[in-house]
């Protein structure tokens, strides 16, 4: 199995003096750190042989989001990534992945016949993401700040994203619980399996049930009991 | 003074010829249930004939002594964009004799069937079918709108059909019935070309209606061409005539139609069907006499049908055939009297044919009775030991034919050679040449069959086509018989009117006021009649001078030379056709024209139906259009179908790249554009 | 250097770019097809955040935090497919599903 690398882009020359006169700071290092693993990481998701391996190799690719993230000071969504995506829909992959018995030998069969094709897919998006990003948005300019400069004020990310969650977007609140309520139940409906031996009875067949399927009332001729015998008068 | 005849009379005569044929043909046979026997069945039509019969001698004598006419509508069946079509009657003198013949000679031929056909199973459907084709005839010469005489034309060719092939098990039979069906319907289609055209310019079909607009019609030309639009209307109603009267080149169904049994070749192919071209000329004379073109056009068809259908009569050797070929070549007379614009001769003679024609076909079935069914006249003779009255019989038909003084075949015949010779249009010369030389070429035919059938050596022992062991017989097997009354009475009947009917009315038919506002004649025009009136004087008087003609000499000769060569030397014809045998050839095959109907015209025909069919049907309509534009629609959609692969993976990566298209676009947009308009 | 906004949109393109490219190569395994989503998902969530970092705009955060939302809920939903999936074909070979071949 061969790994591939990717090289980042870089915007600057790495020659000597480009690298002393603009010197990395700790951001931007731990930056490249996060992204190359995350990198690393996608691939091998894509890659890997086994799928418990991808599965964890996708933890790993979120967790470097995650820090990302940081770096960008996301801390909310950072943390969020981390519990809901890690611990739970991650954590999920890896149950079902572990719970179906996959045959893990024929699952790279015929990889290779399509590598040419996706790899240069795969360079055409990145081209052409870039061609777009690149001549529309001012991509050199330092991070607008929130405030005026001058002004420092203390505020903390899930404030800020709670302060707008709550007022402006209160309804669409509503609508993703409502969607993630939906998704739960057709996740039970679409996979519950009933217990062989239970009593449990359909309600809307009980409902439907007819008279005419339980009862069946049939005619019977009376039988009358036969006189008992008489004396015979006059009868020898 | 004239009056009006009655309607319901009138009505009665078709109608009760009509009423036989439904009960015979429908109770008598397996159809209804054979509820009515023979007896029955005979008995019914002929009574219905007969009651025709009467009634319409009844108004000929109301129309020829009183003067009486009728012209009226009977029922209004519909309405088709400002053209009416109805049934009606026109009653006036033409009418009045074809209805007595018609009846007269199907009352005659009625009667005859009774013995003719008395083994036959058919028997009740044969009745039936000549009373329903009494019904068409009658129907077709009461008419005073060409829609109800097209009906009765179809009619009659209808039952034409159905009679020739009356015994539908002979091959033959049903190729003769089918070829006079087809033929017909060339002339049909001529006919229902001039009834259109009159139609359209006319704007109605009433023959009182019509002839009041011939005068317009014949100022003005076929539009797009510059032939005299009468001309043309004239012409295609004579195709209609010339294919059912059997004209040159539309004879050729006249001798197949002799398959049929023998009763309906008198009624329908002597007497009647045939001359409803005739009666149709006659009864158009008012449009006729405006276009000469079409009347040179009639005279050369007739002088030709007149001769060479006379010269086909000499070599044949059934009986009956010798009479189809006669029949044709007399109808090619009535035509010539037609085209010299001597309606009223043309219809004189065609009333005196029917009825010496008519005798000498039954006269003919009667022999072939006596004969056990044998028809060729090469293994006949001496039969007049026999069979006396139909010998007698068949001799004064032969004499009617030929044209001898006094009986009625001389006054009609005459009257034709002498108005051929009269007439002024270019083409009389020719007709004139041919209708006296058909005169010889009558006799000689005509005494040939008869010296052959009833004189001479009797060689009917020699047949070698003589059936053996069909029926168990004695010595007098081969011996011909009389036939029974039934059979001979009509003969009888007819003899008398073929003898007697010429004299007595000749005078009033053609110069006297009978045909009057019936046949119309522009005689500075066509001065032909007007010459003829100038000359007779008298029947009496005709018939004497007659001995000193041309015509008689001719006749004589030919009589003559017919006892010579088979009386006197029947060694003579065998000699004669050996020395002339491509001339033997041509007649033994009829000019080839059944060779080139048969071979060039039908073959053609169904070469190009099956060409239409493989090439244009099969291949063009159903391969490329019907066939085709599933098979394309299924190409196409096999080609679509690719794009449902089923997979998922397909599905994404084809949105992936349709995404990555649109942004292609939208990121060069600005540049394509520039480059674009440079 | 310093990090710009084209850094982030550039880390965002590629892992898009991985995740297709994993749509495409895995015909025999669902499961990572499920993954690769995960991953486009993840790559949309870093240009958001990217942006709403660079241009000081909160609106970004929320939209992601709504992503997160619908994606955790489609992958409740896609592996519960999985699984009646697997039930029936006792395989995950996506190959193999195409009865909506027309």
């Amino acid at each position: 199995m061969r790994r591939r690398l990717r090289q980042p882009r870089r915007l600057t020359p790495l020659t000597a003096e480009a690298w002393s006169k603009n010197p990395m700071d700790t951001k931007t290092a731990f930056f490249l750190l996060f992204s190359l693993v995350l990198l690393y990481a996608a691939l091998r998701v894509v890659t890997a042989r086994n799928p418990v391996h991808a599965v964890l190799h996708l933890m790993l690719a979120f967790s470097q989001a995650a820090a990302i993230w940081l770096l960008l000071k996301a801390e909310f969504l950072a943390i969020t990534l981390v519990l809901v995506y890690l611990g739970a829909v991650m954590v999920l992959f890896l149950f079902v992945v572990m719970m179906l018995d996959i045959k893990i030998d024929q699952l790279r069969h015929g990889f290779w016949r399509h590598f040419p094709v996706a790899a240069m897919l795969g360079v055409v998006v990145v081209l052409e993401m870039a061609a777009v990003l690149l001549s529309g948005f001012r991509l050199s300019e330092a991070p607008v700040p929130a405030l005026p400069i001058g002004v420092e004020v203390e505020v903390s990310n899930t404030k800020e994203l709670g302060k707008l969650l709550y007022t402006q977007y209160v309804y669409p609140i509503q609508v993703a619980a409502s969607i993630l309520l939906v998704a739960m139940i057709a996740a039970i409906a679409l996979t519950l399996r009933q217990r062989k031996d239970s009593k449990a009875i359909d309600p809307g067949l009980q409902v439907r049930v007819r008279a005419a399927d339980r009862l069946r009332v049939v005619q019977v001729e009376p039988v009358t009991p036969s006189p008992p015998a008489q004396p015979q008068e006059g009868k020898p | 003074m004239s009056q009006s005849l009655n309607a319901s009379t009138l009505l009665a005569i078709p109608l009760s010829p009509l009423v036989g044929s439904l009960l015979a043909g429908i109770f008598g046979t397996k159809f209804g249930g054979n509820w009515i026997g023979r007896r029955l069945a005979h008995s019914l039509t002929i009574l219905g004939v007969l009651l025709a019969f009467i009634l319409s001698a009844l108004t000929l004598k109301q129309v020829a002594m009183d003067g009486a006419t009728f012209n009226a509508t009977i029922y209004q069946w519909m309405v088709v964009g400002g053209l009416k079509m109805e049934i009606g009657f026109l009653v006036d003198g033409l009418t009045a004799m074809m209805m007595c013949v018609v009846t007269f000679v199907s009352l005659m031929v009625h009667l005859y069937t009774i013995g003719y056909m008395e083994e036959d199973d058919g028997y009740n459907r044969f009745f039936a079918y000549i009373s329903l084709f009494t019904f068409a005839m009658l129907m077709l010469v009461m008419s005073n709108n060409l829609l109800q005489l097209f009906f009765g034309w179809e009619a009659v060719g209808l039952v034409s059909y159905l009679l020739i092939g009356f015994w539908f098990n002979k091959p033959s039979a049903i190729f003769a019935n089918l070829k006079a069906f087809l033929v017909n319907r060339v002339g049909d289609f001529g006919f229902i070309l001039g009834i259109g055209l009159i139609a359209a310019y006319c704007g109605s079909l009433d023959y009182n209606e019509v002839f009041a607009k011939g005068g317009e019609l014949a100022k003005i030309t076929l539009p797009g061409t510059d032939w005299m639009l009468i001309t043309v209307i004239c012409i295609c109603l004579f195709i209609g005539a010339m294919g059912k009267s059997a004209q040159f080149p539309l004879h050729v169904w006249l001798p197949d139609s002799m398959e049929g049994p023998t009763p309906i070749s008198a009624l329908i192919h002597a007497a009647t069907m045939v001359t409803a071209g005739i009666f149709m000329v006659a009864r158009m004379s008012p449009l006729f006499e405006l276009s000469d073109t079409a009347l040179n056009l009639i005279l050369v068809v007739g002088a030709i049908t007149a001769l060479f259908m006379g010269l086909l009569g000499i070599i044949q050797n059934d009986i009956k055939r010798v009479v189809a070929y006669s029949t044709l070549s007399q109808l090619g007379y009535m035509t010539v009297a037609l085209g010299a614009s001597a309606y009223s001769v043309a219809v004189f003679h065609l009333m005196t044919h029917a009825f010496f024609k008519a005798l000498l076909f039954l006269g003919a079935g009667s022999v072939i009775m006596g004969m056990h069914h044998n028809q060729d006249i090469r293994w006949m003779g001496g039969v007049r030991k026999y069979m006396p009255i139909t010998w007698v019989t068949s001799l004064l038909g032969t004499l009617a034919l030929t044209g001898t003084p006094f009986f009625a075949g001389f006054y009609s015949k005459d009257s034709i050679i002498e108005v051929a010779h009269f007439s002024t249009l270019p083409a009389a010369g020719f007709a004139y040449f041919a209708v006296l030389a058909g005169v010889f070429v009558t006799a000689f035919y005509s005494f040939r069959m008869y010296f052959l059938v009833f004189h001479g050596q009797e060689r009917y022992e020699q047949n070698p086509d003589a059936h053996a062991g069909e029926h168990d017989h004695h010595d007098e097997h081969h011996q011909p018989h009389e036939s029974p009354w039934v059979v001979t009475v009509p003969l009888v009947l007819l003899a008398i009117p073929s003898v007697l009917i010429g004299y007595l009315t000749v005078q009033p038919l053609l110069f006297g006021d009978f045909f009057k506002g019936a046949i119309v004649v522009d005689t500075a025009a066509h001065p032909a009649m007007a010459m003829l009136d100038e000359i007779f004087h008298g029947p009496l008087a005709m018939a004497l001078h007659a001995f000193t003609t041309l015509p008689f000499a001719l006749a004589l000769a030919g009589a003559l030379a017919a006892y010579y060569m088979y009386m006197v030397n029947p060694a003579l014809p065998a000699a004669i056709q050996a020395r002339v045998q491509p001339l033997y050839r041509l007649l033994e095959n009829k000019y080839y024209m059944d060779w080139i109907n048969e071979h060039l015209l039908a073959r053609g025909a169904r070469a190009l139906g099956r060409g239409l069919w493989k090439k244009g049907d099969e291949v063009l309509i159903d391969g490329a259009l019907v066939n085709g534009s599933w098979k394309l629609i299924g190409r196409v959609a096999a080609l679509a179908r690719r794009l449902q692969s089923g997979y998922l993976y397909h599905y994404a990566l084809a949105m992936i790249v349709g995404v990555l298209v649109l942004m292609t676009w939208f990121v060069t947009r600005p540049a394509l554009l520039d480059w674009l308009n440079r | 250097m310093t990090l710009t906004l084209g850094h982030y949109l550039t880390l965002g393109a590629m892992l898009f770019a991985i995740a297709v490219v994993g749509i495409f190569l895995n015909r025999k395994n669902l499961i990572v097809l499920l993954m690769a989503i995960e991953l486009m998902l993840l790559a949309v969530n870093m240009n958001f955040v990217a942006f709403s970092h660079f241009l000081g705009d909160m609106h970004g955060q929320v939209f992601v935090f709504f992503i997160l939302t619908v994606a955790a809920a489609e992958s409740a939903i896609g592996l519960a497919i999985l699984v009646i999936l697997f039930r029936n074909r006792s395989n995950i070979n996506v190959d193999e599903l195409d009865s909506l071949q027309g």
